[in-house]
């Protein structure tokens, strides 16, 4: 009986144009290995939104800042799955941690996922809700009011010293964060571009361009969830926050095109040895991935719309709408850019000479209704840390009075 | 230092407290552990023991020397470059146990055929046949002895080894010439190809002698040989077993 | 309560110590025979000799139980055949599939050969570099060995390697590839590949020996590694090597 694993591969070697070494007939990194630095982008793009606030000053975008440290934690705690359920043995991931080799890109950012997580991330969060936390649970259930208490470890100062020693804290985690929040995505590009031996992979942009369309992604999502859970919750949407977020979403389209075009330019420029079958890559398996989705849909477009919308004046509602639309384009453009770059980059051969396919499984781990799954799930832990963290508005300073003697 | 943590605000101190328990409880794991957990030269060292105790399964030649004649019997002829191992396989469990074991003794031709058949990519000097022309559906063994492969009989034709170039040369406009024109091949080279080689010609007189202005032949193709070609030998450019080539 | 501490650390000391040297002890009794920093293994290549007859791949498959399957290969053989237009046609040669070949005209081809790829065991190996858990290493004598309990299958070697050498074994779900029979070259015998091989293009052995089939290899021909721009540092090394070849 041939495992269903030969079956695909058998059904693959027919697919193989040109030559392929003989081992490069199965993929390796399939659509798991796609959505993890779609997910880590999330993380860093909703992380550096919200530093904007802190450190810029920006005051229009006040209203999401909980909100996208709330994002950017749902994100991170649920990235780290893909890549689990993509390893032949997970039981022994531990083991990055505990013997790391240290030359390894992939064993380092472990460790700078976990500064991340742990240092900036949770710190930020802790310092910006503790004074909350304590005077929410004052009046609480039983249980709401313990998982407050334990989250705040137990603090009960909300005198007015401790509150600026809490702000001055987040500035502080904030400016270590931005850079951290570079270094967290930045690294991920350098794992596939520190390759040599992939010329599709090994650039010198590769980092660069990674965090920013991690940042406009992580804008554009921070942005779609705004519009969606405000009116839910029967707010109306500031349009002030609504617009500078989307500025800032318009400048880092800008960057982020710029940089993929020099990569672009420069690829045809030189025109070194692997320009030949690069070229047959993007005009034969890329076409629709890359030229559709990544720049007519996901760029271009969004980039067209939002021209539109700083020349000309619409109302509101107009607004909102290409707001939204292109939201949802940017995050389906900066997918198809993760895709394009992960298999992409396996569907030619070292040797230049040849292309092979990439088949999606329906289920299994490696399959399309897991990877649906795993970008569900943080939106499940989103819901409820906003459950347990509300980012809506602090408690009333009437409770600071009750607490105070 | 007490002083220092006095002076330090609430929320600071209970952080403090955790981060250090956290900082303990990652010290104290790598502590506890077993070296052969962490340590990577004990790691590496399991490793090479483990892979040095792999099962062989191949023997090498020289074990088979010890109990098969045919060995010596090959050590001189066309096979002497083999190993035993080449054709029969994996032959260690049978040079542990002889009786019980045995290796694969391939009398099949399309075993033959593997290396023996035309491969264009095959070196030239490599003995190949084309299987549907030479002695088809007989097994090879029949008239070749594996561990002494020489053709029963002397080849008699060129085209018997060089088949690729008679094939060449037959449709080319050198077709009615014989080998023998051009090459003067001594009778051992018939016996023994790889030491006693046949000759080739050594000046561009001797293309001249068919193909120069002053020839008498009258069907060639003509030059004159005092300015064609320069200080060249003629088949520095022209392949003499297909000279239509630009 | 200082005392106490001391007194577990001590214990701690005393266990890891006794636990180390016993598995020490142990991997030094298997390999006491064998001194790696006695011998630096490499590999030439004579790609004019090779046949293309494949079995090299079977032996190879045969003594490290590769899957038979044609999409894990520890080494294969790849056909090159230029055409005289220029156009360049690569195939695999998978001694099953026979029938696998387009057809070629053999008046249209130019040159047309044979090579056989394996793993370099790069002295500057990237595949070493990325491994996250350090599961690949490479030992004293120059061979690069994936650790099969240590391995976490990332794949990340498999994409640093820029030759294809490496695979994923598709029941152990770790990652595998050519140690050049290290469970046999410690025990004086030759890579199976080697073994088999019937035109001896494979020549192995000790790079720092000069009398040996390897230290004439070196000191005859003109050399080449694949893909010497990306400082991989090969120790495989292969003489007229032709320039189409990646």
């Amino acid at each position: 009986m041939i495992q269903p694993l030969h079956q695909t591969l058998y059904e693959l070697l027919k697919q193989v144009t040109g030559f392929i070494y003989p081992n490069e007939i199965e993929v390796h990194w399939g659509i798991l290995v796609v959505v993890y630095p779609y997910l880590t982008g999330l993380v860093a793009g909703a992380f550096i939104l919200a530093s904007l606030v802190k450190v810029f000053n920006v005051k229009e975008v006040q209203s999401v800042y909980r909100l996208s440290l709330l994002t950017a934690l749902a994100f991170l705690i649920i990235a780290p799955l893909p890549l689990l359920l993509h390893l032949g043995h997970p039981e022994r991931s531990f083991e990055i941690f505990l013997n790391p080799n240290f030359t390894s890109a992939m064993a380092m950012f472990g460790f700078v996922y976990a500064w991340y997580l742990m240092v900036v991330l949770l710190l930020e969060i802790w310092f910006t809700y503790r004074k909350d936390i304590i005077l929410w649970s004052k009046n609480e259930r039983f249980l709401m009011r313990w998982i407050h208490k334990i989250i705040s470890l137990f603090s009960t100062d909300v005198s007015e010293k401790s509150v600026v020693f809490d702000k001055k804290m987040v500035k502080a985690i904030t400016i270590i964060g931005i850079p951290s929040a570079f270094l967290l995505h930045g690294y991920v590009g350098f794992i596939f571009g520190s390759i040599k031996a992939n010329p599709w992979w090994s650039s010198v942009l590769m980092p660069i361009v990674f965090l920013f369309s991690a940042i406009v992604s992580g804008i554009a999502l921070v942005i779609l969830i705004y519009m969606i859970v405000t009116p839910s919750r029967g707010q109306k949407i500031d349009m002030a926050c609504l617009d500078k977020m989307a500025s800032f979403l318009f400048y880092a389209v800008i960057i982020d095109f710029s940089l993929e075009l020099l990569d672009f330019i420069h690829r045809l420029y030189e025109s070194e040895e692997s320009i030949k079958i690069l070229s047959d890559l993007v005009m034969n398996k890329l076409f629709i991935s890359l030229g559709i989705i990544q720049v007519l849909l996901g760029m271009l477009l969004p980039l067209g719309v939002m021209v539109a919308i700083k020349l000309f004046r619409f109302d509101a509602e107009l607004r909102k709408l290409l707001y939204f639309v292109s939201a949802i384009l940017i995050q389906l453009g900066i997918f198809a850019t993760r895709w394009n770059v992960v298999v992409g980059g396996q569907m030619f051969s070292k040797s230049f000479r040849g292309l092979t396919a990439y088949k999606m499984e329906l289920t299994g781990f490696e399959g399309i209704f897991m990877a649906l799954l795993l970008l569900v799930l943080p939106f499940i832990v989103l819901a409820i840390l906003v459950k347990i963290l509300p980012p809506w508005e602090p408690a009333p300073v009437s409770d600071l009075e009750a607490v105070s003697d | 230092m007490k002083k220092f943590l006095l002076k330090l605000p609430e929320q600071a101190g209970r952080l403090l407290i955790v981060f250090v328990v956290f900082i303990a409880l990652i010290l104290l794991v790598r502590f506890l552990l077993p070296a052969s957990l962490k340590d990577h030269r004990i790691h590496i060292q399991n490793t090479v023991a483990k892979e040095m105790s792999r099962q062989v399964r191949y023997a090498g030649s020289d074990v088979c020397a010890s109990c098969h004649d045919e060995y010596n019997l090959k050590k001189n002829g066309y096979h002497k470059n083999l190993s035993c191992e080449t054709c029969h396989g994996t032959s260690k469990e049978h040079s542990e146990n002889p009786t019980e074991v045995k290796p694969v003794v391939p009398r099949q031709r399309d075993f033959c055929t593997r290396c023996h058949a035309f491969d264009p990519s095959r070196p030239t000097g490599f003995p190949q046949i084309n299987p549907s022309v030479h002695n088809p559906m007989k097994a090879c063994v029949t008239c070749h002895n594996p561990h002494d492969p020489k053709p029963p009989n002397v080849p008699q034709e060129c085209q018997a080894c060089h088949a690729e170039i008679a094939r060449t040369k037959a449709i080319s406009s050198h077709v009615m010439l014989e080998c023998t024109i051009c090459h003067e091949v001594p009778t051992q080279h018939r016996v023994a190809p790889r030491n006693v080689k046949a000759s080739i010609p050594a000046e561009r007189e001797f293309c001249g002698k068919c193909h120069s202005t002053q020839s008498n032949i009258k069907e060639t193709f003509k030059v004159d040989l005092a300015t064609h070609g320069e200080k060249y030998l003629c088949w520095q450019c022209h392949y003499p077993h297909m000279p239509e080539v630009e | 309560m200082e005392r106490r501490k001391f007194g577990k650390k001590l214990f701690t000391l005393v266990i890891s110590t006794t636990v180390f040297g016993g598995l020490l002890k142990k991997a030094n009794a298997q390999t006491k025979d064998y001194d790696p920093s006695k011998h630096y293994y490499g590999m030439g290549i004579q790609t004019n000799k090779c046949i293309g007859c494949g079995r090299c791949v079977e032996a190879c498959k045969d003594e490290n139980n590769v899957p038979r399957e044609p999409f894990f290969f520890r080494t294969w053989v790849e056909r090159y055949t230029i055409k005289k237009d220029g156009e360049v046609t690569v195939q695999n040669v998978d001694s099953r599939i026979t029938t696998q070949r387009e057809n070629i005209f053999e008046k249209e081809i130019l040159r047309s050969f044979f090579v056989p790829k394996l793993c370099n065991q790069c002295d500057n190996p990237p595949c070493v570099q990325v491994c996250p858990v350090g599961a690949t290493f490479k030992t004293e004598d120059g061979i690069i060995i994936v650790d099969e309990e240590r391995c976490i299958g990332c794949r990340y070697c498999i994409q640093a390697c820029p030759y294809g050498a490496r695979y994923i074994h598709p029941e152990k779900q770790t990652a595998d590839k050519c140690t050049f029979c290290y469970h046999r070259i410690t025990k004086e015998l030759l890579p199976a590949c080697v073994e088999v091989c019937p035109s001896q293009a494979r020549i192995f052995g000790d790079l720092r020996s000069g009398a040996s089939p390897l230290g004439r290899f070196k000191r005859l021909f003109k050399l080449h590694v694949l893909k010497p721009f990306l400082n991989t540092e090969p120790k495989v090394s292969y003489s007229d090597l032709d320039g189409e070849v990646r």
